[in-house]
Order: structure tokens, then C-alpha cells, then sequence
């Protein structure tokens, strides 16, 4: 099957310091892709260079075969990848019908309406309704952001990549910081997204990526370091020497 | 499968109504128009100080749209409102557009060319760059003004203006009273258009840039578009108050375009609070008010005891002076944030 976002020999330089080395990833349509490796191992680098956040100093990145390496990050969006991130990035004062409506006009065009009156278009209630109920926000639907507990907040930050319908969904430590009873929430979430989402999870957290992932490539000081199956990634023994000793030792 | 029908339906329901609230036009703010309109009748001696009270109050709503809206701090806002007033004053002293309401349009679009136009330059950057930024187009703008002294009559201000009747029916009297009807309809008409604007899908993505820049764009907001067009919008509308201020006083000075003008626009929508529309016309009846009963108190010096208020407001928190001063920016608030109807279904029907 041909990969649906593919990046080729993708490098980033800050200064001296190489964060990405000739990163060459296919992730395949419809894969649970893990992404892992130690800390500062350019992980959320990789995300940020994909997204448009950061411009490479050199490589390619592909969506369905077609370049998308210079586009701004609003363009990548249009296309079909979006993501979420490790620190939550919400509107604070918006609340989550505020915030789901705000996504899904921008996704149908309406972004730019200045006449109309937010939700008032055909298909958008009934889209938020839906993502409410999906990623467990009902009950707090109508409350400001900033005063949500984390793991709604959390959620949000899932519903609000996953609002823009992203055929290519990049998940940057979905679980972080979320405290263990709420974590279940967020997993089940995460394991019951439609299985035409390609889905690319950046993950520390090695329960995680061995229950949801069916591709895995472990990131090594900003160079691909091994990938393929879970099984054969548990297995190489120089993953495990360099990170999962401990998970699998211990 | 039925059941999860039926809720899902309520919810939809639930969240149309929510939307719905959010842009209602609320009991308060209908008193406060009503209000508003019957000092046409009620308050006939006051109409001259009335009028510029309600200029102040647009100008400031046009400041309020970039600044509570949008976040783009300005410090040089009066450039659009003296654009907008020279405009005015130059098609009414030279006959090119002699009707008012019409001459008001172009002075607008004049104002909003040059929002467009500098609208790049506030895109990126900090507060600090961007009060800069502003600043230096105003200086600009004003010294521009004073050089071509033959066109803007310097420093002498641009004489010999002769306003028209208003569709050549209401002639501007010396009391002032079509001057504040004039005023007063155009405000309205303008406030009615910017609570459209930021209930629209539009302001509602000016909001989300203004909270997180960062998240607009990775969910596909263009945010560079819509900052020009919000700086544009805003800068339309300076240039219509300061439009009205020179068709009211049939005359145009370069303080229309000064430093102290921008400074006291800002001062007055941070005393009636950003961020809720009614912001700026609350702060300059409020400033009014304050500019009347403290130089009856201390003649020359009401400036200090607005200074002490303006680092009050700043230092103790806007929001809580803005609700014990001004109880319809509580009104308002609580309106805007009024919460969803929280029964989870309407009646039930042969459960």
C-alpha cells in the first residue's frame, strides 16, 4: 500500500545541534504508527516539522506522494493532517461547543463568514453534537476551557484535532500529565478512532504504544533508529539496549 | 439504538440553543438602546456633549475590535479617526461628495485603505512592537498633516467647511441636535454590525487567535488573513467617528490625529473594559461623566484623579473596578456568558 504521509531524509539543524538526521518514515494509510524514543530524542521536533510548525534545513515531506514541505501549517490542515499537543494548546476562554464550532466552520470554508451567526449553518450542531458526545464532553460543554479539570481538557485537545476530519491525525503524548484514574478515558478515546484515520502516536508511556500501535519506529537522537512490528521491536536487542531496558527488564 | 437517537437529537437541540444565547440580544442591552434614544427627547440641552460623547464611544469600539477582539494593541489609532475626519472635511469644503451619510462612506473606506495598508506591519511581533508600530504611523500621519498645510490648513485646522443637509432634508442646527441624531443612528447601526461580526464564525476564529495563535493555525485558521481584515474593519470604523466629528463641528484639526487622542481612546476602553462591545461606549460615558464632576472639583486637574483611576483599573484587575462602576458591563457579561439550558430533553413523548 502506498504510504499516505512520507517524509525523505528529512533534517533539522538548530545551530549545531541536529535534531532531525536524514529522517526517511512512510506511515502507511490507516496505520497505528508509534513514534518513540528517550527524551530529547527530536520526537516532538519530527511532529512540529510535519505540521509546518518548524521548516526543515533539508528533505522532503509527502502527503499522498505530493509535496507539502514549504506549505504553512493552516494549508496542512486543509489537506488533512492535524495534531495535537504535549502541553495542552486550547482557547482558554472559549468553551468546548465554542471551540469544536470554531474547527469544524474553518473546515467547511465558513471560517471567514462574518454574517452568519456561529453554528447556525447546516451540519455544524449536529457535527459538534456528535464530537461532544464521541470524546465525553457533554457535561461540560458550556464551561469555559480554563476551568476544566485536565483530563476534559485533555480530551478537547484530542476532539479539537480530530474536529478538523485529518486523514492523518499526530498525537504528541495524548496520556501526559493525566492523572491514572482518568487515564482509561482518554486510551479508550484514543482506541476507538475510525479506522480510516491514519494515526501517528508520539508516545513515552511503553503500555501504550505496545496495546495501540501495529507499526512502531524508535527515534534516536534525531535519527530513525529501528522500526517495524511491536514484536520486532520488543525484540531487537539494541532497542532494548538503548530504551527498553527498563520497561522490559524491570 | 431508538434512545441514542432521541438524546442525540436533545444534544443537537441543547448545543443550537447555546449558540443561540450566546448572540441573543439580551433584556439589558435593549434598555440600554432604549435608553440611549430617548435622550434624543429627554436630554435636549445635552446634545452637544452628548454627541461627542457617542463619537468617543465609536472610536473606541473601533479600537475595541482589534484590542479585546483580536489582541493587537494600539497606540496610534487616531491616524484612522484623523484620516477619516480630513476626509470628510476636504469632500464637504470642496463639494466632491456633498452628501453626508454618502461622504461618511468614502471617509471610511479612505481610513480603512490606510488600515489595510499598515495592517502588515502590526501582523507579527510584540505588544511593544506593535504600540510602536502603531505610534509611528500616527506620527507620520500627523506630520504629514502639518506639512501640506495647504491642503489640511496646518495648523490652523481645515476651515471654511460647509456640511450639507443630510439627504439634503435635515440641515446640521447650531444646537446640534441632527448632529447627535445623525451620530447616535450611525452608532447604532455600526455596534449592531460589529455584534454581528464578533458572533460570526469570523470572530469567533479573531477570539481564538487572540487566546492561542499557535492552535488557530493548526486548525486551519489563516491567521495573517484575518488579522488584516479585522485591522482593516477597525480602522474603518475610527475613520467614520472621526468622520462625524468633522461633519458635526464642520471642521478638521490636526489634534484629530494626535498622540493624545490615541491615548485617551485606549484610556477609555480599558475604563469601560475590552473585549464585550459595549466597552467603549460605557468608558466614554463614564469618562465624560468623570471629566465633568472632577473639574467642577478641581478645575485644572481631573487629569490626575483619571490617571489614579486608569493604574487602579490596571493594577486591582479591570474586571472587578469595571463591575463596581459599571453595572451593564456586569449585565453584559453575565448575559454573554449565560449557560446552556441544562434539561437534557424536552418533553418526553409515550416513554
Amino acid at each position: 500500500m502506498a504510504p499516505v504521509l512520507e517524509t525523505r531524509s528529512l533534517d533539522k539543524r538548530f545551530g549545531g545541534i541536529v535534531a532531525a538526521n536524514a529522517i526517511s518514515l512512510a506511515i502507511e494509510k490507516g496505520a497505528r504508527h508509534a513514534l518513540i524514543g528517550p527524551n530529547g530524542a527530536g520526537k516532538t521536533t519530527f511532529v512540529n516539522l510535519l505540521t509546518g510548525l518548524l521548516r526543515p534545513s533539508g528533505g522532503e515531506i509527502l502527503l499522498d506522494g505530493a509535496p507539502i514541505t514549504w506549505l504553512a501549517p493552516h494549508q496542512r490542515v486543509k489537506l488533512g493532517i492535524a495534531r495535537t499537543f504535549q502541553i495542552n494548546q486550547l482557547f482558554a476562554d472559549l468553551t468546548p461547543i465554542e471551540t469544536l464550532g470554531l474547527a469544524i466552520s474553518e473546515r467547511h470554508g465558513s471560517g471567514r463568514d462574518w454574517w452568519r451567526i456561529v453554528g447556525t449553518r447546516r451540519g455544524v450542531t449536529e457535527e459538534i453534537s456528535e464530537l461532544l458526545e464521541r470524546f465525553g464532553l457533554v457535561d461540560v460543554m458550556a464551561e469555559r476551557t480554563a476551568v476544566l479539570p485536565y483530563g476534559k481538557q485533555r480530551l478537547l485537545e484530542i476532539a479539537l484535532a480530530f474536529a478538523c476530519r485529518p486523514r492523518v491525525l499526530l498525537l504528541d503524548e495524548p496520556a501526559a500529565g493525566v492523572p491514572e484514574a482518568e487515564r482509561h478515558e482518554i486510551l479508550a478515546t484514543i482506541a476507538a478512532l475510525p479506522a480510516d484515520v491514519t494515526v501517528l502516536l508520539i508516545e513515552h508511556d511503553m503500555d501504550i504504544v505496545f496495546s495501540f500501535a501495529d507499526r512502531i519506529s524508535v527515534l534516536v537522537n534525531g535519527e530513525l533508529f529501528v522500526e517495524g512490528a511491536p514484536d520486532e521491536v520488543a525484540r531487537d536487542p539494541r532497542v532494548r539496549a538503548v530504551y527498553l531496558g527498563e520497561a522490559f527488564d524491570g | 439504538m431508538r434512545r441514542a437517537l432521541q438524546s442525540e437529537t436533545a444534544l443537537e437541540t441543547r448545543t443550537t440553543r447555546y449558540l443561540r444565547a450566546r448572540a441573543r440580544f439580551g433584556p439589558i442591552e435593549i434598555l440600554f438602546w432604549v435608553v440611549a434614544f430617548s435622550s434624543i427627547w429627554l436630554l435636549p440641552t445635552r446634545h452637544l456633549i452628548l454627541t461627542e460623547t457617542v463619537i468617543w464611544g465609536l472610536f473606541a469600539l473601533s479600537l475595541d475590535l482589534i484590542l479585546g477582539y483580536a489582541g493587537i494593541i494600539s497606540l496610534g489609532h487616531a491616524a484612522f479617526f484623523g484620516v477619516g475626519a480630513y476626509a470628510a472635511g476636504l469632500l464637504a469644503k470642496y463639494e466632491l461628495i456633498n452628501e453626508p451619510t454618502v461622504a461618511l462612506l468614502a471617509s471610511a473606506l479612505a481610513a480603512a485603505a490606510l488600515g489595510f495598508a499598515t495592517s502588515f506591519l502590526v501582523l507579527r511581533g510584540s505588544d511593544l512592537t506593535r504600540l510602536m508600530v502603531t505610534l509611528g504611523v500616527s506620527l507620520v500621519c500627523f506630520e504629514l498633516a502639518n506639512r501640506y498645510g495647504d491642503l489640511t490648513g496646518g495648523a490652523d485646522g481645515l476651515q471654511g467647511v460647509t456640511i450639507a443637509p443630510i439627504f439634503g432634508l435635515y440641515r446640521f442646527d447650531m444646537f446640534g441636535h441632527t448632529g447627535y441624531i445623525y451620530c447616535l443612528v450611525v452608532l447604532f447601526i455600526l455596534f449592531e454590525l460589529a455584534r454581528r461580526i464578533v458572533n460570526s464564525p469570523f470572530g469567533l476564529s479573531l477570539k481564538a487567535i487572540k487566546g492561542n495563535p499557535l492552535r488557530s493555525a493548526a486548525v486551519g485558521i489563516a491567521v495573517n488573513g484575518r488579522l488584516v481584515a479585522v485591522y482593516t474593519l477597525s480602522a474603518g470604523y475610527a475613520g467614520v467617528a472621526g468622520a462625524l466629528l468633522a461633519q458635526t463641528q464642520a471642521f478638521a484639526s490636526l489634534s484629530m490625529l494626535s498622540l493624545e487622542r490615541s491615548a485617551d481612546v485606549l484610556l477609555i476602553l480599558i475604563i469601560g473594559g475590552t473585549g464585550y462591545l459595549y466597552g467603549g461606549i460605557v468608558g466614554a460615558l463614564i469618562y465624560r461623566l468623570l471629566q465633568d464632576y472632577l473639574s467642577d472639583l478641581t478645575a485644572r486637574y481631573w487629569q490626575f484623579w483619571i490617571g489614579l483611576l486608569l493604574v487602579a483599573i490596571v493594577v486591582i484587575g479591570r474586571d472587578r473596578i469595571g463591575n463596581w462602576i459599571s453595572p451593564v458591563a456586569r449585565f453584559a457579561a453575565q448575559l454573554g456568558r449565560r449557560p446552556a439550558p441544562t434539561t437534557t430533553a424536552g418533553p418526553e413523548k409515550g416513554g
